[in-house]
Order: C-alpha cells, then structure tokens, then sequence
C-alpha cells in the first residue's frame, strides 16, 4: 500500500467519524422519555384517597351537566 | 379510562369571551399570555361564525415530538402538561403546534422569553397536587377536585364542551340531532364529504 493510499483511507475514516455527528437519529416518540418531576394521577390526593371510581364519577356527572336536554329534562336520547 | 379533549361549539359559540375570562381569572395568567382565545372568521359579516380554542391536547402531540428537553408529559386521562423547571423557552413547540397552544410570556427586557405556558385542562403541573407552587406555575389543579376545565364549566351557551371524549361527543351529536341534521353535519359526511354528484341523466334526445 502505497502512502498517497494510506492517506486516503486515512482521510475516509476520518470523514466518516466526522460526518457521523451530522446524521440525524430516529426520533421514535416513547412516553418514557419525559425527563421532568413525576406527576400523581388525578385521584391521588386528599379528596379522592387514591379512589379511581369516585373521580371517574365525580367526572362523568359534571361532563354530563353540559348536556342541557337532559339537565332540563327535554331529553333528545 | 376517561380521554379529555375539547370540543367546541361553533354554532353556538356567541363570541362573549367568558371561556378567556374564566381561564384567565382562575389561573391568574398574567397580561400577554393567553392559554385561551375565541377565533372569528368572517367577522363582521352575517352568518359569521366563532370558535374557542386552547390546547387540543392531542392524542399524538407534536409539540412533545419537538421539544429538545423533552419536558411534556401525558397524564393517564389524556392531558398534555408540561415541566416548567425543564422548559427552555425555545419556542419549537409554538411552531410545531398546529393551534398557537403555547404561549411565551415577554414582559422582560430585551425581548425576553420565558418558560412555556399553556392550557393544562385544568390539571395543574407535576407539582403536588393543589399545592401553592402548582399554583404558581401552571394554575388551580380542578381535574384533582374532580371538576372540569373552567372554560367549558364557564361557557354560559354550553358551546365550549369539556371532558371526557366519548360524553362531550355523544352531547354533540345529540345537538346535531335535535337539530334536525345528520350524517351531513356529524359523522362519515363531516369526515370524508359528500358523495360526488352523480353525472346529469342523459336528456331526452332534443334533435
């Protein structure tokens, strides 16, 4: 191998390191990613005490008082 | 498990601004930031039609796709919140968000740009919940007191809906209904349009 060849190899693998910075990664999006403080869920407090079914209630009555057929009583259903 | 979303209203919708004023009253969001405003198109002109919009919390969130420091998270009934002790201020997010979500507040010098600030459906932050510092920083936690958004709660024509997906759609679709209108107005016809014309019958033959 020859010096002029040498250099060259040389030269390609040392673009092909220095190239390797410019690629760009997959960016798949994982929910796992999020880096900050943990949040608790919704029910995990003092109102609640961790009872899912009661703020799922609590919630779907307020939700349903949009309605105003069935808060007044005009049904459409 | 509950899926929040937002669902507004537009031919009820009466331009009054409660849903901006209640979110801005119950959050203290300082002057300049909106987390949420009312759209009008055609303003001014008769059959004019206005809409409230704010965070849509999406199900696949482009701003958490963008975002450098990777500070959004999603809570277990569908809200996008975000961290404001990572939060750089970048902006990416305002580009990436299709509805002008984020908001930056500029009240410093030289063009200043803080934190990110936006709709957290009323679910407050990853502080504790209710706690003063979740206050501070993102507003009142209400879904933690088992309470909708205050916009939607607020909303005295009942335009803007807030809650869970499939209640705030089936109200919806109700009204549609009572309305005297169907699949043209809810449904496949909305999604995917009218089916085409069909091609003009062959007239009679005029020789």
């Amino acid at each position: 191998m020859s010096a002029r060849q040498y250099s060259t190899a040389a030269a390609a693998i040392v673009l092909a390191c220095v190239m390797t910075g410019c690629g760009e990664r997959p960016k798949v999006y994982k929910p796992a990613q999020y880096q900050g403080k943990t949040d608790n869920l919704a029910w995990d407090n003092d109102r609640f005490k961790g009872n899912r079914v009661e703020w799922e209630k609590a919630l779907k009555a307020r939700s349903e008082g949009q309605n105003e057929y069935t808060r007044t009583g005009a049904g459409v259903k | 498990m509950a899926r929040m979303k937002f669902l507004c209203d537009a031919e009820r919708c009466i331009e009054c601004n409660g849903c901006v004023t209640a979110c801005k009253a119950e959050h203290d969001i300082p002057w300049g930031v909106n987390r949420r405003r009312v759209v009008t198109l055609n303003d001014g002109v008769p059959g004019e039609k206005s809409i409230s919009v704010a965070c849509m919390h999406c199900s696949d969130a482009p701003c958490m796709a963008v975002c450098p420091v990777d500070c959004f998270y999603k809570t277990a009934e569908g809200v996008v919140l975000h961290d404001k002790d990572l939060c750089i201020g970048c902006g990416y997010c305002f580009y990436a968000c299709p509805f002008g979500a984020p908001q930056f507040p500029q009240d410093g010098a030289f063009g200043l740009r803080g934190k990110m600030d936006k709709c957290t459906f009323c679910a407050g932050g990853p502080e504790a919940d209710n706690s003063e510092a979740e206050y501070k920083k993102y507003g009142r936690n209400r879904l933690a007191e088992g309470k909708l958004p205050a916009c939607a709660e607020m909303c005295s024509t009942k335009a803007l809906l807030g809650g869970d997906a499939d209640v705030v759609a089936d109200i919806y679709r109700n009204r549609v209904l009572k309305r005297g209108k169907g699949s043209e107005v809810w449904g496949w016809g909305t999604a995917y349009g009218k089916p085409e014309d069909k091609p003009a019958a062959p007239s009679a033959a005029t020789s």
